[in-house]
C-alpha cells in the first residue's frame, strides 16, 4: 500500500464529489445555502487550495477558513519581542522557518538577521537545544509556537534541558490551544457554521473527546480529518451525511493516525511543563480567554519571558489590512483591499500572506489557477 | 508546520533516551520516539513501523489496517456512485430513445 498515492487518486475524488453533490440535495431546507464548513487547521486550508477541492465540490458547500495557522495569528508585538531578544549580543535566536518572515512593527526576524542578529532557522526544538550545548557562552532562545501538535515537542525539549542541566537554553512560549479557539468561533455572532473539519494532527495529541461539547452544547457536527485530498472529500461527505440524518456527532475520518484517547505520553509532557494563561492576544481576533499556555513556575529557569526583559507592547495592524476579517472567515482573502497589490508573498503585510498555511498565501498561490486533482496525483510534488 | 511526514523506523539508536533512526523518503534522520514507545513492548517493537514525524518527534504510529479500511470505504463510496452514474446514463439514453 502506498498511502500517499492512494489518498490522492483524482478519479476517486471526482466520484466522491458527485456523491456529495447528490447527498447535499437531501439536507433539510432549515440549513441556509451554501452550507458553511470551517476547516480549523491551516494544513487543511493549504490542501483545499493545493488540490482545488473547493472547485471540485458542489456550489452548495463552502469552506470557511479558520484561525488554525499559528504563524498567522501572532500579534505584531510578539514579533517585536522576538526581535528584541535576537538583537542582544549574547543571544542565538532560533525558530521554525515560517516565523522568520512575519512582519513586526519595525522588522521581521529575517530582517533582523540581515541587520546582523544571530537568528537561525531550525527543524526541531531539539536542534536548538544542541546549539545551546555547543555554545555554552551564548543564550539560545527557541521561539515555540503552534497548537497542541507542536506543544509536546517543546515540552519534551524543556524537560530534556532540565534533565541535562542545560541552563543557557530557554523557550519563548507562544503556544495556543484549540478548544477555547473553537469555542470563540462558535460564540461569534458573525459566524453561521454548519459543521467543522476537525484538525487532524492536533487531535492525534488531544484525541477526539475534547470536542464533544461542540456536538452536545452547540449541536454542530465535527469530523476529524486527514490532510490528503480524499481524506478531506470523505470528511465533507461525512459532515453532509450527518446533516441529512439530523445528527450532530464527533466522528473520526483519520483513525489511521488519531486514536480516540490521543497521545498519553505527549499530554503528560504538556501538563508537566505548561499551564493555561488567563488570556492570550490573537492577531485579528483579539483576546481569547485561556487560549494560550505559559511555562510553569518550576521551569522558570528555562522561560525566556522570565529571563529577558521584553517590551511586550500591543501594536495595532495597519488600518487598511483586513486580516482580522479574513481570520474570522467574514471576508475572503481576495476581498481584502491590499490583496495582491500592496500585500503579496514577497512583500507580506499580514501574516496570512506569509505562511503556506495562511489563507491569503493559499489564495494567492493557487486561487486563480485550477489544478486538476488528477495532475497533482501524477506529479506528487508534496 | 503542522503537517508532519510519514517515516519508517530503520534502527534503534538509543533505548534509554528513546532515539531512533528513520527514513523519510530516502533521507535519514534521528528522531525522538518517546511519545510512541509502548512501555510494555519496548523500543524493538517500533522497528520497520511507519510513524508520523513532527519537528523531530515521532507522534503517532501509522495504523496501516485503519488506512486500508478508510480506503475501502472510499472505494465503496466511489463504486456506488459509479453504478448510480451508469444507471442515470442508461435512463437518459433509454429516455432519449423512447
Ligand atoms: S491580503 Fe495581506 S493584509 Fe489583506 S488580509 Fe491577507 S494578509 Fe492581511
Amino acid at each position: 500500500m502506498d498511502i500517499v498515492r492512494d489518498f490522492r487518486d483524482g478519479a476517486q475524488a471526482q466520484k466522491i464529489a458527485r456523491a456529495i453533490g447528490e447527498l447535499v440535495k437531501q439536507v433539510p431546507d432549515s440549513h441556509r445555502r451554501p452550507l458553511q464548513f470551517m476547516e480549523v487547521c491551516g494544513g487543511h486550508t493549504h490542501s483545499i487550495f493545493r488540490y482545488g477541492l473547493n472547485q471540485l465540490l458542489p456550489d452548495e458547500i463552502e469552506f470557511v477558513h479558520g484561525p488554525g495557522c499559528p504563524v498567522c495569528v501572532l500579534p505584531m508585538g510578539v514579533v517585536d519581542d522576538c526581535v528584541s531578544m535576537a538583537e542582544r549580543d549574547n543571544v542565538i535566536f532560533t525558530t521554525f522557518g515560517d516565523a522568520m518572515r512575519v512582519p513586526g512593527s519595525e522588522k521581521s526576524l529575517l530582517q533582523a538577521k540581515a541587520d546582523g542578529a544571530d537568528v537561525r532557522m531550525v527543524y526541531s526544538p531539539l536542534d536548538a537545544l544542541k546549539l545551546a550545548q555547543q555554545n555554552p557562552d551564548k543564550e539560545v532562545v527557541f521561539f515555540g509556537l503552534g497548537f497542541e501538535t507542536t506543544m509536546p515537542s517543546t515540552a519534551l525539549t524543556v524537560q530534556k534541558a532540565a534533565q541535562m542541566g542545560i541552563n543557557n537554553f530557554s523557550l519563548f512560549c507562544n503556544h495556543i490551544t484549540i478548544i477555547p479557539t473553537i469555542k470563540a468561533m462558535l460564540d461569534s455572532p458573525d459566524m453561521q457554521l454548519d459543521g467543522f473539519i476537525g484538525p487532524g494532527h492536533v487531535s492525534m495529541i488531544i484525541g477526539t473527546r475534547p470536542y464533544r461539547f461542540i456536538a452536545e452544547d452547540y449541536k454542530r457536527p465535527l469530523v476529524v480529518a486527514g490532510f490528503e485530498p480524499l481524506d478531506i472529500m470523505q470528511s465533507v461527505y461525512m459532515l453532509v451525511k450527518q446533516l441529512v440524518e439530523g445528527r450532530a456527532e464527533i466522528e473520526n475520518q483519520y483513525n489511521r493516525i488519531v486514536p480516540e484517547a490521543g497521545n498519553r505520553h505527549a499530554l503528560m509532557a504538556i501538563n508537566d511543563v505548561f499551564e493555561l494563561r488567563p488570556y492570550f492576544e490573537w492577531r485579528g481576533l483579539g483576546s481569547i480567554d485561556h487560549s494560550g499556555v505559559q511555562m510553569r513556575e518550576k521551569y522558570a529557569q528555562w522561560d525566556a519571558e522570565k529571563k529577558f526583559d521584553l517590551p511586550r507592547r500591543k501594536i495595532a495592524d495597519p488600518d487598511a489590512a483586513q486580516c482580522g476579517e479574513v481570520v474570522k472567515g467574514v471576508l475572503k482573502p481576495h476581498q481584502c483591499k491590499l490583496f495582491g497589490t500592496a500585500c503579496t508573498p514577497e512583500t507580506p503585510i499580514g501574516a496570512l500572506m506569509v505562511s503556506s498555511e495562511g489563507a491569503c498565501a493559499a489564495y494567492y498561490n493557487y486561487g486563480s489557477v485550477q489544478i486538476p486533482v488528477s495532475e497533482v496525483t501524477r506529479s506528487r510534488t508534496i | 508546520m503542522c503537517l508532519g511526514v510519514p517515516a519508517k523506523v530503520i534502527e534503534i539508536r538509543d533505548a534509554v533516551q528513546h532515539v531512533a533512526l528513520v527514513d523519510i523518503g530516502g533521507v535519514r534522520r534521528e528522531v525522538d520516539v518517546s511519545c510512541v514507545v509502548d512501555p510494555d513492548q519496548g523500543m524493538d517493537a517500533l522497528m520497520d513501523k511507519w510513524v508520523l514525524v513532527h519537528v523531530g518527534f515521532a507522534m503517532s504510529v501509522i495504523d496501516e489496517e485503519e488506512a486500508a479500511r478508510t480506503l475501502a470505504i472510499l472505494e465503496e463510496l466511489g463504486e456506488v456512485q459509479e453504478a448510480l452514474d451508469d444507471i442515470r446514463q442508461t435512463e437518459q439514453m433509454l429516455g432519449g430513445v423512447g
